[in-house]
C-alpha cells in the first residue's frame, strides 16, 4: 500500500473493471434438478404425487364403504369386483387402503411440521442464548433422545390413549430433539458469522435477529430432516396403530390393516400384502425424495 | 456519479453538542474471569471531534480493534469486561446507558464497517434488504421512499445499475462490491460516527484503493465523522488527518498525520515508519523492530515497549509513561522523548 495521499485518485479508472454480477441460477432449473435429477428420484416424486392424490381423492376413489362389512363375502380372493379382495369381515381391502392413507398423510405430514417447529424454537434458544438456558435445553432434550422414539411414543400414548391429536402429540414429542439438536448446532455455526455481529451493529434486537437472520441460515438442514422425517412419521403410526395404540379400529389406517390381518393371515394374505406394499413404498419414496431435496440444497455433497 | 440530494439532507446542519463527537477517557478493557483477568487494553484515552477523520493504528493484538467494539458496546461479555473509563458520545456516557438503549444507537448514530466483506452479509437475504433493515429500523419511512433510499445510497457507493442489483444476493457480488454494499448499509442511516475496522484487509490493492476512495466520498457527501481502524499507516495517512498509535493495549503516540510522518517522537511510532518499504532504496533489507510484541498481562511495570526499545535509559523499567504533551499537536508516551523536548 502506498502512502502517498492522493495517489489514489489515478486508480479510479479501474472502478468499472468488477461490475459484473454472477448469474443466479433460476428457481425452476433448481426444482427441474431436483426432481428429475435421478430415475430413483421420478419413481420417488411418481409415488409420492400418487399417495398425495389417493389421500386428498379418498371418498370418491374409494369403490365401497371402507367400514360397510358383509357376511356374505368375506375373505374374498381379488377379483374384478374387489381388486385386493376383502378381510375377515367381508370389508373391501381396497377401499380400506385409500382411507387409511388419510391417516397416513395427515400424521406424516402434521407431525414433522408441528416437531419441526417447536425443536427449532427450543434449538436456536438453546445455542443462541447458551450458558443455563442451552444446558437447560440440551439436558431435556439428551432425555429425550435416550428413549428410542417407537418406545416414547408408546409410553405417551398409553398414558394418554389413542384419540388423533394424541397421536399427533406422542409422534411430535418423540420428533422434537432431532429437530433441537440440528437448530441448536446450526445456530452455533451461525452465530459466530460476521453478519450476525454486523446485524448487531446495526441496531437490530435480537428477536429480529434470530427470526430475520439466524432462522433463515439455518432452515435448509431443518428442511432435508422434516422430508426425511416425514416417511419416519408415516411408519411411527403405523407401528401405534398396529400396536393397537393407534388409529382406533374399525377407522382403517395401514398399520391396524396389517394388525387385523395378521389374525386373519390364513383367511386372506392381501391386507397385508397390500398395507405392507403400500408402507414400504410411501416410506421408501419419502427418504428418497429428502435425500433428494439435500442433494439440492446442500451444494458440497457430491452424487 | 452523482448524489441524489435527499441523501446529506437529513444531515442536521450544526451539532448541538459543543464538545468533540467522541470523548474515551482512560478506557480499559479485560478478558477473562475477575482476579486472574488479562487486560487487553489499558488507560485509553482519545477524542475525536465531528467531521474529522482519526485513525487508530497498530499490529494485531494492539487492542485496537478491541476500542472500536467497546464504542460500539459490542465487547463479547462474558468473557470480555470494561474495567475502567468513560466512552462520551455527544456529553453521553455509553457505558452507562442501559443495555436496551444501545440499538438505538447503533446504526444511527454510530455505525461499523466490518473487516471481512466475504461473511459480513447474510447469505440468504438480497442486499436491498439488508440495506433496507437498518432504514426500516431507525427512520419512519414508506416502502417506495425507502426503496429510492437504498437505490441512492447503491449509487452513493458505486454501484452500477442499482434499481437491478436491488434483489441480488451476497454470493453474486464481488469482494469489493461487497465491501460496498457494507459501506452502504453502515451510513444507511446517515451516522455521525462511521467506525471503520480493517476495512480494506481482505481486499486487494486496486479494490483497497477504491475503497479508500469511497471513504473520502462518504466524508465529502455525508460529513461523517470517520474513525479507521487498519494496521496499515498508508491506508490511514490517505483517508485521515490523525493518527493514534497503540502498542500492547496503550496509546504510544497521537499526533497529525503530517505530524508523525516528519518527526515521529515515540521509538515504535519510528519502527513502524522505518519498516514500510520505499521505492529508492531497493535492495536494503526491510528493517523490523528487534523481539516480540509482549503477551497481554505480561508486562507487570514499566513501560510496555521496554524490552524492544533501542533508546530506553532505567526510568522507562520502573515506571510507565503517560501521554505526555509533546507539543500542541502531538502526544507520545515516552520518557526520552518528553525529555527531549523539555
Amino acid at each position: 500500500m502506498t502512502i502517498l495521499p492522493g495517489s489514489v485518485g489515478t486508480l479510479s479508472a479501474l472502478d468499472d473493471v468488477e461490475h459484473a454480477i454472477a448469474p443466479e441460477p433460476s428457481g425452476t432449473a433448481l426444482l427441474k434438478d431436483m426432481f428429475f435429477g435421478q430415475a430413483s428420484t421420478i419413481f420417488a416424486f411418481s409415488v409420492v404425487v400418487i399417495f398425495l392424490l389417493v389421500a386428498i381423492l379418498a371418498p370418491w376413489l374409494a369403490p365401497y364403504d371402507p367400514l360397510a362389512q358383509s357376511v356374505l363375502s368375506i375373505n374374498k380372493q381379488p377379483s374384478w369386483a374387489h381388486w385386493l379382495g376383502t378381510d375377515q369381515f367381508g370389508r373391501d381391502v381396497l377401499s380400506r387402503m385409500i382411507h387409511g392413507s388419510r391417516n397416513s398423510l395427515l400424521f406424516g405430514l402434521i407431525s414433522p411440521a408441528l416437531a419441526a417447529f417447536f425443536g427449532t424454537i427450543l434449538g436456536v434458544t438453546a445455542g443462541y442464548f447458551g450458558g443455563v438456558v442451552d444446558r437447560v435445553i440440551s439436558r431435556v432434550v439428551d432425555l429425550l433422545l435416550a428413549f428410542p422414539e417407537l418406545l416414547l411414543a408408546i409410553m405417551i400414548a398409553a398414558v394418554l390413549g389413542g384419540a388423533f391429536w394424541n397421536i399427533i402429540a406422542v409422534i411430535t414429542v418423540a420428533f422434537i430433539p432431532g429437530f433441537a439438536r440440528v437448530a441448536r448446532a446450526s445456530t452455533l455455526a451461525v452465530k459466530q458469522e460476521p453478519y450476525i455481529e454486523a446485524a448487531v451493529a446495526v441496531g437490530l434486537r435480537t428477536p429480529t435477529i434470530i427470526i430475520r437472520h439466524v432462522i433463515p441460515n439455518i432452515s435448509a438442514p431443518i428442511l432435508v430432516l422434516m422430508t426425511l422425517w416425514v416417511a419416519s412419521a408415516i411408519r411411527l403410526e403405523a407401528s401405534l396403530s398396529f400396536l393397537g395404540i393407534g388409529t382406533r379400529a374399525p377407522n382403517p389406517s395401514w398399520g391396524n390393516i396389517i394388525r387385523d390381518g395378521l389374525n386373519n393371515l390364513f383367511g386372506s394374505p392381501w391386507p397385508i400384502i397390500a398395507a405392507g406394499f403400500a408402507i414400504t413404498c410411501v416410506v421408501l419414496s419419502f427418504n428418497l425424495m429428502g435425500d433428494a431435496v439435500r442433494d439440492v440444497l446442500d451444494p458440497e455433497t457430491t452424487r | 456519479m452523482t448524489v441524489a440530494p435527499s441523501l446529506s439532507r437529513q444531515q442536521p446542519v450544526a451539532s448541538v453538542h459543543p464538545g468533540p463527537l467522541l470523548n474515551v477517557e482512560d478506557l480499559s478493557i479485560e478478558f477473562g474471569p475477575k482476579g486472574t483477568a488479562v487486560r487487553v487494553v489499558e488507560g485509553v484515552s482519545f477524542s475525536i471531534d465531528a467531521g474529522a477523520a482519526v485513525g487508530i493504528v497498530g499490529e494485531s493484538g494492539s487492542g485496537k480493534s478491541m476500542t472500536s467494539l467497546a464504542v460500539m458496546g459490542l465487547i463479547p461479555s462474558p468473557p470480555g469486561r470494561i474495567a475502567t473509563g468513560r466512552i462520551l458520545f455527544e456529553g453521553v456516557d455509553l457505558l452507562g446507558l442501559p443495555r436496551s438503549r444501545m440499538p438505538e444507537i447503533r446504526g444511527r448514530d454510530i455505525a461499523m464497517i466490518f473487516q471481512e466483506p466475504m461473511s459480513s452479509l447474510n447469505p440468504v437475504m438480497t442486499i436491498g434488504d439488508q440495506i433496507g433493515e437498518a432504514i426500516k429500523l431507525h427512520e419512519k419511512m414508506g416502502r417506495e421512499e425507502r426503496r429510492q433510499r437504498i437505490i441512492e445510497l447503491l449509487k452513493l457507493v458505486g454501484i452500477p445499475d442499482p434499481e437491478r442489483r436491488l434483489g441480488a444476493y451476497p454470493h453474486q457480488f464481488s469482494g469489493g462490491m461487497r465491501q460496498r454494499v457494507m459501506i452502504a448499509m453502515a451510513v444507511a442511516c446517515n451516522p455521525k460516527l462511521l467506525i471503520a475496522d480493517e476495512p480494506t484487509t481482505a481486499l486487494d490493492v486496486t479494490i483497497q484503493a477504491q475503497v479508500l476512495e469511497l471513504m473520502h466520498k462518504i466524508r465529502r457527501t455525508l460529513n461523517t465523522t470517520i474513525l479507521l481502524i487498519s494496521h496499515d499507516l498508508g491506508v490511514i495517512a490517505d483517508v485521515c488527518e490523525r493518527v493514534i498509535v497503540m502498542y500492547a493495549g496503550r496509546v504510544v503516540e497521537d499526533a497529525d498525520v503530517k505530524t508523525i510522518f516528519r518527526s515521529p517522537k515515540h521509538p515504535y511510532t519510528r519502527g513502524l515508519l522505518q519498516s514500510i518499504p520505499r521505492l529508492k532504496d531497493e535492495n536494503t533489507r526491510l528493517y523490523q523492530i528487534p523481539g516480540m510484541v509482549p503477551l497481554p498481562g505480561t508486562i507487570k511495570q514499566g513501560c510496555p515497549f521496554f524490552p524492544r526499545c533501542p533508546d530506553r535509559i532505567d526510568k522507562c523499567a520502573l515506571e510507565t509513561p503517560p501521554l505526555l504533551e509533546i507539543t500542541p499537536r502531538q502526544k507520545a508516551a515516552c520518557w526520552v522523548a518528553a525529555e527531549a523536548t523539555s
